[in-house]
């Protein structure tokens, strides 16, 4: 692990640990309105000022980053998971098998995302609680998101497939399932690695736009999406710059995220 | 004895400042270009097809109509007629014309004009939302042309407010043959770029003149650009792109009265309200003992006591919107039941109502006489940040009576589809938008049998007892001609408003707008166009 790795591992341990301490840093919690003081300047009893409606930007930003930190990677393991079986044993299979599978893939990619998961929550029943509105919003993002890694898996199962040890084992005798299980799915490890990794900051940046679009997470739980609503009509860095901080963070995670990535793709390679 | 007539020094020099200031008042009133934003497209050029806002801007600069509704005072005025004179049996109107005035292309406009232009209005086959408002019984309209300058027009059956409704209809050129594009307002349409803008130029041939005599408008020509990017439109007008900013949302209003607080016009509150209705629609897709409690006047009224409508003024719109009192924003002077009283906020009277009706209160949970915990959905269109903001306050208040909300915010045409379609859903947190003053223009919502009676549309027969008398009372004030007694049919229906609380009024915005220090003559009101109202006597001087 590189130093850079290093800092990145210790930052997002640290937007982590703060996240998951929200209780304790920040009691009132992240739905209490202080009505007489809307849209504050950050002060003692506000870290980082009000927003709109009064409520403890501060218990925001942590409670936004504990669902954005713990629900993205949620996401990008089911989508990585469906990208592996779909992708991984077309790639494995070959043929008709690999030509069904990319023809759904690349049906799935020119499919306009934003609509579709704009139709997706008007389809929703209406009377969900905010949690479940996450769950929903992050396992819509996870069953849509598979198949640009599913296009990767693909290509390098269908090398292996092709590959000197495999084509030996075959020889050997060994049977499909086993061949696939032992030599193929240990060897697309480092593509899965990657392709989660990779996909952590895109659902971070998709609920997100979700949110600043307000089909994301139901009022009053914040997201980085919500949090990130505010910026909505600001003119200039220096009118109120505490508002940045959860662009700031968010920029900051996905960086971190980006510089974990590059050491696994370095593995991969 | 001789007089001596002599001027002081510092006299003199006052008389010379009046003289300068003359002198640049004359070079301002004449010239210039306005430049404003339509949020967007105009769907058409032809005055009798105006649905949309923009189209209405357009209208409204270009089209010459026989009286005008005085934005400022509220007040029919003549224009292209010197006078009109309504039956009384209110089926038939008599206008008598002004002479010598021409269309923007030199046709001379008479009364035959006025019949050509009632004739394709009422036309069956244009689907003219104008002609619509003139509709009224079974048969056709007819006109009677008893000279150039005077005819009579007589409708069917009785129109309520019949003179007011031709504040909307621009008169059209029977002989141009350029028909719509030959105008009689102050303005005509000269270039479109789709898209992009639309250039009005001053109509040479305009009526109208100052008391000086001199033609008007003042403008040479008004540039409208069409851009539906709020942020972008405030940018533009910071940069002094923009002369003008209709309808200005209280957050952008706030950071340019504090910038510059010489452009930033509130004109009081609107004719525009923000209301929440629960669904009363008896095949609603929608657990019955829910629709129970929509239906309870107990229920609606003790959701409407337990909201802070003083906080969604002061919080959402930032002190620029007053608690709404009742259907009819205080804003209109002649309509509005000033024996209304304020809708109190009480949590604890509230909640007394709710155990009147044999709810009660569970470990901070609301419950029906069923068990069942009273939780219910506000959906409201995604995007809006000011309702979004109002429906989470209310999330907040009612949560303090034990009741759960859950917000939901859908795009508009999935919100509008549930809402007139499928019916499924709980409450829904929307605006009604008021261009006319006229109870009549609400037909469509009070009445049962309507479309747009939102909480429960069209009913084959009015469900309640209060509905019924609404409907009896609308339609009372809609057929008679005597303005007290429509003013009393229709106070009573505000009360049965405020007392059924079908629609849970919140508040009535106010009318906020920019307008540049460089247009001259600029009086914002409250009524639609809020800033260009008189474009004619409007002037703009070099930025």
């Amino acid at each position: 692990m590189s130093f850079r790795q290093k800092i990145a591992c210790v930052v997002l341990a640290l937007v982590m640990g703060a996240s998951l301490g929200a209780n304790w840093l920040a009691p009132d919690g992240y739905a209490r309105q202080y009505r007489e003081v809307t849209d504050a300047a950050p002060s003692r009893t506000h870290w980082l000022g009000t927003d709109e409606l009064g409520r403890d930007r501060f218990a925001r930003v942590l409670y936004g980053t504990r669902i954005s930190l713990l629900l993205a990677p949620a996401a990008a393991l089911l989508s990585t998971l469906a990208a592996a079986v779909i992708g991984g044993l077309a790639g494995y299979l070959g043929g008709a098998w690999a030509r069904l599978a990319m023809a759904v893939t690349d049906l799935f990619l020119s499919l306009p995302w934003l609509f579709l998961l704009i139709t997706a929550r008007a389809l929703m029943p209406l009377n969900v609680s905010p949690l479940t509105s996450v769950a929903v919003t992050f396992l819509l993002l996870g069953t849509l998101g598979w198949t640009a890694a599913a296009r990767v898996l693909c290509a390098s199962a269908a090398a292996l497939r092709k590959s000197d040890f495999v084509r030996q084992a075959r020889a050997a005798g060994t049977s499909g399932t086993r061949l696939f299980w032992v030599h193929v799915a240990p060897n697309l490890k480092p593509v899965l690695y990657a392709q989660f990794w990779l996909s952590i900051p895109v659902f971070i940046l998709s609920e997100a736009n979700l949110g600043i679009l307000g089909l994301g997470i139901a009022e009053p739980m914040p997201s980085w999406g919500s949090l990130l609503k505010e910026l909505e009509g600001l003119v200039s860095v220096g009118e109120q710059p505490w508002k940045f901080v959860s662009l700031i963070l968010l920029i900051v995670v996905v960086t971190s995220f980006q510089l974990l990535l590059s050491g696994q793709e370095e593995i991969a390679a | 004895m001789k007089r001596e007539y002599k001027i002081p020094i510092s006299q003199g020099i006052v008389l010379l400042a009046l003289c300068l200031v003359s002198f640049f008042t004359q070079a301002l009133a004449q010239g210039g270009e306005l430049r404003f934003c339509l949020r967007t497209e105009p769907k058409t050029f032809d005055p009798l097809k105006v649905d949309d806002d923009a189209s209405m801007a357009i209208r409204y600069l270009t089209g010459g109509v026989l009286v005008r509704i005085n934005r400022q005072t509220q007040q029919l005025e003549p224009e292209l007629a010197i006078s009109s004179k309504v039956s009384n049996d209110g089926r038939t109107i008599s206008f008598h014309l002004r002479s010598g005035i021409l269309f923007s292309d030199g046709t001379p406009f008479s009364a035959e004009d006025v019949a050509y232009t009632i004739q394709q209005l009422m036309d069956p086959a244009l689907h003219s939302p104008t002609g619509d408002a003139l509709r009224s019984g079974t048969g056709n309209v007819e006109t009677k042309i008893i000279s150039p300058t005077q005819i009579s027009i007589h409708f069917p059956a009785q129109v309520a407010g019949l003179d007011r409704l031709f504040d909307q209809v621009a008169i059209l050129s029977e002989h141009s043959p350029k028909k719509e594009m030959a105008v009689l307002g102050p303005f005509m349409v000269v270039d479109y770029k789709p898209g992009a803008s639309v250039l009005l130029k001053r109509n040479p041939n305009y009526w109208k003149k100052d008391a000086q005599g001199r033609q008007l408008p003042y403008l040479d020509s008004v540039e409208l650009d069409i851009q539906a990017n709020r942020d972008v439109e405030m940018l533009r007008f910071k940069r002094g792109e923009l002369d003008l900013i209709n309808s200005l949302d209280s957050e952008y209003f706030d950071k340019l009265a504090t910038t510059s607080p010489q452009v930033a016009h509130d004109a009081g509150p609107s004719l525009d309200s923000e209301q929440l209705w629960f669904n009363q629609v008896a095949k609603a897709p929608i657990p019955g003992y829910k629709k129970d409690w929509f239906r309870s006047t107990n229920f609606r009224q003790a959701i409407s006591e337990a909201i802070n409508r003083e906080d969604l003024s002061r919080v959402v719109y930032h002190g620029h919107a007053q608690p709404a009192i009742g259907p009819v924003s205080p804003a209109n002077k002649f309509w509005f039941n000033s024996n209304l009283k304020p809708q109190s906020y009480s949590p604890e009277t509230a909640l007394k109502a709710l155990q009147s009706d044999g709810f009660r209160m569970e470990n901070g949970t609301l419950k029906d006489k069923g068990g069942n915990a009273v939780v219910f959905s506000i959906i409201t269109n995604a995007g809006n940040k000011a309702r979004e903001r109002m429906a989470v306050l209310i999330q907040d208040d009612l949560q303090k009576i034990g009741i759960h909300v859950n917000v939901v915010t859908l795009d508009f045409p999935s919100l509008i589809e549930r809402m007139t379609q499928s019916f499924d859903y709980e409450a829904i947190l929307l605006g009604l938008t008021n261009v006319d003053l006229d109870p009549d223009s609400e037909m469509n919502v009070w009445l049962s049998s309507s479309e747009n009676h939102q909480w429960n549309p069209q009913q084959k027969t009015p469900d309640t007892a209060w509905e019924a008398e609404i409907d009896r009372l609308m339609r009372e004030q809609a057929s008679s001609s005597d303005a007290n007694k429509r003013k009393a049919a229709f106070d009573r229906v505000q009360e049965i408003a405020v007392e059924q609380q079908p629609f849970i009024f919140l508040i009535n915005k106010n009318a906020l707008s920019a307008v540049s220090t460089s247009v001259h003559g600029a009086a914002p009101v409250i009524l639609s166009p809020q800033t260009y109202w008189n474009a004619e006597w409007l002037t703009v001087s070099a930025k």
